[in-house]
């Protein structure tokens, strides 16, 4: 029960559509069954590259800060946006660096690469191992449900607006079947050259 | 199971006893914030004191209350306040409270996976007297942090965080946010098994921190 990834609560999940991506998360924070805040994002812009994280909210917070660190000075060192596939590798060695006292995180990568212009989207274990996947990730308290409500609408090559209703439509449903997650969420859908956020009210109990 | 995840669980529950009884309450306004603690002193079943104060004012506009271990508390709140308080020196510039927030945020998360963690609660009140906003954020002593228009620690969670559910708006005077400050504590006096010794109100605004007069004298009806 209380294991430190469902302390807090919380979902997240990337999909992949026709030359764009979606991500989205849900917006509660809990001590245990106590819900302390309805207004918690999940996910974080780095330039092109959005990282979702769920997990232990403390553990959210130090690692989305140590991102924005760490692309900040590659951005610096570099002079470009840092790309999904190489933040992939740096989100992946970051957390094997701890790899005998972790960041209790599942973190989410979705983006597209400017140079290929293909969408990309992973998945991360908490100490870094990287699951590659072509249709969708989920990650958070409510992953098995979100599984199944995945499994279950995504289909290969929808445009945005598809895309959109799809993400929208499997976290609201996912997170109604679990305790520790819900409370409105954070839908970001990703194109070529325009990025959408919308804030869905969802159900608020 | 890694060292630091047994470090977790047993502090979880560790804190989950004696602590609990130490209530911090915390409220926004349309131009100020309102920090409350109760004044008992406690250890076990015994009030060694009962008119602690469980504040310690950061810099002029950002108040912070604290509730936790006995000297995790006040050591690490005399930590953070005297760090605040050099960088005001130094750069003769107040820190605002976001980011007095994040500085705390981040020693205490610092702190979470070292030998010996600070089990330290918080509430960190404040008003910004550039953007003119009052600010509040919760944390507790896994460094997690949420900005929020009202906020408690404690039993006071349980007891008032439905009452401030109904009753508050972001937009009321501070007379009314002392209204349902006052609804909390009744209801805390009403409903608790023991005597926290009344509370200690301060206000943050664009005067800086003050105290309020807090008459918890009279005996609350029971239901």
């Amino acid at each position: 029960m209380s294991s430190p990834f469902s302390i807090n609560g919380g979902a997240c999940v990337a999909m992949v559509g026709k030359d764009c991506v979606a991500i989205a998360c849900d917006l509660r924070l809990g001590l245990q069954s106590l819900t302390v805040s309805n207004n918690f994002p999940k996910i974080f812009p780095y330039g092109d590259v959005y990282l979702g994280l769920t997990g232990l909210a403390t553990d959210v917070t130090t690692v989305a800060d140590l991102f924005r660190y760490k692309v900040n000075m590659y951005r610096l060192r570099e002079e470009r946006q840092i790309s999904p596939q190489t933040m992939a590798n740096l989100v992946s060695t970051s957390l094997y660096e701890k790899r005998f006292g972790p960041y209790f995180v599942s973190p989410v990568i979705a983006g597209i690469n400017h140079t290929t212009g293909k969408p990309f989207i992973c998945g991360f274990d908490s100490i870094g191992c990287i699951d590659f996947a072509k249709d969708f990730i989920v990650s958070g308290t409510a992953s098995d449900q979100l599984f199944g409500t995945c499994e279950g609408l995504w289909e290969p090559d929808m445009e945005p607006e598809d895309l959109f209703e799809t993400i929208s439509q499997a976290l609201l449903n996912a997170v109604d079947r679990d305790a520790l997650s819900g409370w409105g969420a954070y839908v970001y859908v990703i194109e070529k050259d325009k990025v959408t956020k919308r804030l869905l009210k969802g159900r608020q109990d | 199971m890694p060292r630091i995840l047994l470090n977790l669980i047993v502090h979880h529950l560790h804190l989950s006893s004696a602590s609990k009884m130490e209530n911090l309450l915390g409220l926004t306004g349309k131009d100020f914030t309102i920090v409350a603690a109760s004044k008992a002193a406690m250890r076990g079943a015994t009030i060694l004191k009962a008119s602690d104060d469980k504040t310690r004012s950061l810099n002029k506009n950002t108040l912070m209350a604290f509730s936790g271990e006995a000297g995790d508390t006040v050591h690490f709140a005399e930590f953070v306040q005297a760090n605040i308080q050099l960088y005001s020196m130094r750069n003769d510039t107040e820190l605002g409270p976001p980011a007095v927030a994040s500085f705390v945020r981040g020693e205490l998360a610092r702190s979470l996976r070292s030998k010996k963690p600070y089990t330290v609660n918080l509430l960190l009140g404040g008003y910004d007297p550039i953007t003119k906003k009052p600010h509040l954020f919760w944390l507790d002593y896994l460094a997690s942090v949420a900005p929020l228009p009202y906020a408690a620690h404690g039993y006071a969670q349980y007891y008032c965080l439905s009452i401030l559910d109904k009753h508050h708006h972001p937009d009321i005077e501070l007379e009314q946010g002392l209204k349902i400050l006052r609804m909390c504590t009744d209801e805390l006096q009403r409903r608790l098994p023991i005597d926290f010794k009344g509370m200690l109100v301060k206000v943050i605004d664009k005067d800086g921190v003050r105290e309020i007069d807090w008459d918890s004298s009279k005996a609350v009806k029971s239901a």
